[in-house]
């Protein structure tokens, strides 16, 4: 049924047996670890951008359960098409703090120097595809993806990341169409974080669930809860073993809340009460993990100093390194938008760089942004 | 009169438009609650409630397809499109419909719907945050489209838009909605016309055209250009489509020589027609090449976005190139 929610984790962390995946005690407590330093980056994330250092910074705060559930539900050899609140899949696919860091900074050392706003990473390694902000444009994308997999006889699949405003995007039903006719290898994995911005999920749809979507295109529907690492671990990898057996698309919705602001530039008091946010605060999928581990004896207050410092000091070494990076060039910026130049764009950039030898140029990098 | 900043002037235009006709509502993603991600629609919806100004679920297409159908059913709808980089699904809506209503339906089907939306760059937005496609709405015969760039025509020109039987496209340069650029703008409802340039400042040697924010940027280099002992004409366009061709062919046969400044990419931007316009009818009259100032052929980049937004070093170089040939 497309109304119930898989859920594993407890509050108390009982949880039966038989329900939990058949993760080893070491995968369990990397997961916990890989949370942990989600966590510490977002929070770095802010920080920098509260004290200038960065220009923007999207938290995911609240979200970590899911995307280490995804993770480690996914083979290396599947495409993601990620939403730009999914930090944490990104190092847990093996993305390097440093790697993450020059994209934040837009440093010459980025892979596309400092092209991208914050928070738009590609990397390629991961089969993390490079991020747009449009919204809903990479789920037919995905099940393009998937569709060459399975023409060359692959045993991968792609997975697309949206939010509930996603949902409401041209993209979202092309895909989901798309990927039912096609029986496409592919799981639209839908971040169901309650808000679009200041839009409420109330206002975007009047669906009863976003899994019940799933039924009008002919294809499985699931809800997850979203704060359950478990919980979501199992649906992806559900849902992507199916795919993998040629059985076609799920869409799989995890219950989640964005627990801090849309981006640094977002006041949430404005539109949201504070109560509704304490009431998820309660359940915040890394406490609901550590009890579920601290009954396993998986957990206890050790491991967590050595968790959160060591995902500090990764940080703040990474930081520091990348803050040494100097900027791009000016003339990178002419570079990737062909593989071989115009010779118009040629000319266009050695205009430039005279005039920037000669000391003429006046722009000032003051550009702030409000959103 | 009040000092206001352009967001201010755009929040007070659809405050007088929604005070004025009963007709407008106002739709657009997070513009009721929360005033808008720039607070363009701050306090409207409190003030006019939800059944004139209310959010919409995130899609463009769905948002201009829904203001079409208000628009040729007796509202005056002015939607907003959050950046102008995400219009793009509502292309469809806006080039092969709005566009095309009265003239296909011989007139029995208007479409008068004002579209804002904030363009340009500016604010270290990157590819999806910045750009300033005028050109590609240009091109559609039947759209008008409004950029201007200060308090006070900010105000009269959405108002007049609003006013128009026609579809408009009004674009906003965000980058100026702060406080660098305040103005005094009237209490209450007046025009500014569409189709009609605004000259900021008067001059003999160059003509600077402009319009959103470059207008600034051109101020910005006639000012330095004068300390060089060269005189600037800037003309500021405020409306792209009509074009005041009248106002840009005094302009350029006054100094005879021309300066056009533009974000947008140089090729296929709008400034190729104003060159193309000065070319075939005042010709005769140019002392030098027309020249263009603009956006390069790349996506918009962020860290380098002050490398990349045209600025002041780079008009002036263009204003000695005309000077010295
Ligand atoms: C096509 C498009 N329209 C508008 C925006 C501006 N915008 C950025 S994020 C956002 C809300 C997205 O909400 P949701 O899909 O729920 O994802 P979340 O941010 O909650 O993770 C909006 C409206 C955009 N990026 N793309
Ligand atoms: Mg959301």
């Amino acid at each position: 049924m497309a109304s119930e929610v898989l859920s594993i984790l407890t509050a108390d962390g009982r949880v039966s047996p038989s329900a939990v995946p058949d993760l080893d005690d070491g995968r369990l407590r990397e997961m916990y670890r890989l949370m942990v330093l989600t966590r510490a980056f977002d929070d770095r994330g802010m920080n920098l951008q509260r004290q200038g250092r960065i220009g923007f910074y999207v938290p995911s705060r609240g979200e970590e359960g899911l995307q280490i559930g995804c993770a480690f539900a996914l083979g290396k050899d599947d495409w993601i098409f990620p939403s730009y609140r999914i930090p944490g899949l990104a190092i847990a696919r093996g993305a390097s703090l440093e790697t993450m860091l020059h994209q934040v900074y837009g440093t010459g050392r980025d892979a596309c120097s400092g092209r991208q706003m914050p928070c738009h990473y590609s990397l390629r390694p991961q089969n993390f595809v490079s991020i747009s902000s449009p919204i809903g444009t990479r789920i037919p994308q995905a099940v393009g993806a998937a569709l060459a997999m399975r023409y060359r006889g692959e045993r991968s699949i792609a997975i697309a990341f949206f939010g509930d405003g996603g949902t409401s995007s041209d993209g979202f039903h092309l895909g989901l169409n798309f990927g039912a006719v096609y029986d496409a290898p592919v799981v639209f994995f839908c971040q169901n974080n309650q808000w679009a911005i200041s839009v409420p999920i109330e206002k975007q749809t009047r669906s009863e669930t976003i899994a019940i979507k799933a039924t009008a295109y002919g294809i499985p529907g699931v809800r997850v809860d979203g704060n359950d690492v478990l919980a979501v671990y199992a649906a992806t990898k559900a849902a992507a073993d199916r795919a993998r057996e040629g059985l076609g698309p799920t869409l799989i919705e995890a219950l989640t809340f964005r627990m801090g602001p849309h981006s640094s530039s977002d006041d949430p008091t404005r539109y949201r009460p504070k109560e509704k946010v304490a009431e998820w605060e309660k359940d915040d999928p890394l406490r609901r993990f550590q009890v579920f581990l601290a009954r396993r004896k998986l957990w206890d207050e050790e491991f967590e100093k050595t968790c959160v410092e060591e995902a500090k000091e990764a940080i703040s070494a990474a930081v520091t390194a990348v803050e040494k990076a100097p900027p791009p060039a000016p003339e990178t910026m002419f570079e990737g938008v062909f593989e071989t130049p115009p010779a118009e764009l040629a000319l266009q950039r050695d205009a430039l760089i005279r005039l920037s030898a000669s000391g003429q140029l006046t722009g000032r990098d003051d550009g702030y942004f409000p959103l | 009169m009040a000092v206001k900043t352009v967001l201010n002037a755009v929040n007070d235009a659809l405050r007088t438009a929604l005070r004025h006709d009963e007709r407008v509502v106002i739709l657009g993603e997070d513009v009721g609650k929360t005033g808008g991600v720039f607070r363009a629609t701050d306090g409207l919806q409190a003030e006019f409630g939800e059944a004139r100004v209310f959010d919409t679920p995130l899609a463009e297409g769905g948002i201009i397809g829904v203001a079409i159908g208000m628009a040729l059913n007796g509202l005056k709808p002015v939607p907003e499109i959050q950046f102008l980089d995400f219009i793009y699904p509502a292309f469809d809506q806006i080039v092969n419909e709005a566009a095309k209503f009265r003239y296909r339906s011989g007139g029995e089907y208007p479409c008068p719907l004002v579209i804002r939306s904030p363009a340009g760059g500016g604010i270290k937005g990157g590819h999806y945050h910045s750009q300033s496609s005028e050109a590609y709405f240009a091109h559609t015969p039947g759209l008008k489209v409004v950029m201007p760039s200060t308090p006070h025509d900010v105000k009269g020109l959405l108002l007049a838009s609003i006013e128009d039987p026609d579809p408009v496209l009004f674009l906003e340069p965000k980058r100026i909605y702060h406080k660098k650029f305040t103005e005094e703008v009237p209490e209450g409802f007046y025009t500014v016309p569409i189709g009609k340039a605004r000259t900021h400042r008067e001059g003999d040697d160059v003509t600077l055209v402009a319009w959103g924010a470059m207008v600034h940027v051109c101020l910005e280099a006639a000012e330095k250009a004068s300390e060089r002992g060269v005189s600037c004409e800037v003309l500021d366009l405020r409306t792209i489509v009509p074009l005041d061709v009248e106002s840009v062919l005094a302009a350029a046969k006054k100094t005879g020589r021309v300066v056009i400044v533009h974000e947008a990419p140089r090729t296929a931007g709008f400034g190729a027609e104003i060159s193309a316009i000065i070319a075939e009818r005042a010709i005769e009259w140019m002392e030098a090449p027309i020249a263009r100032v603009a956006g390069f052929d790349t996506p918009f980049p962020y860290t380098l976005e002050h490398v990349y937004l045209p600025d002041a070093g780079r008009v002036l170089a263009a204003i000695d190139h005309v000077m010295g040939y």
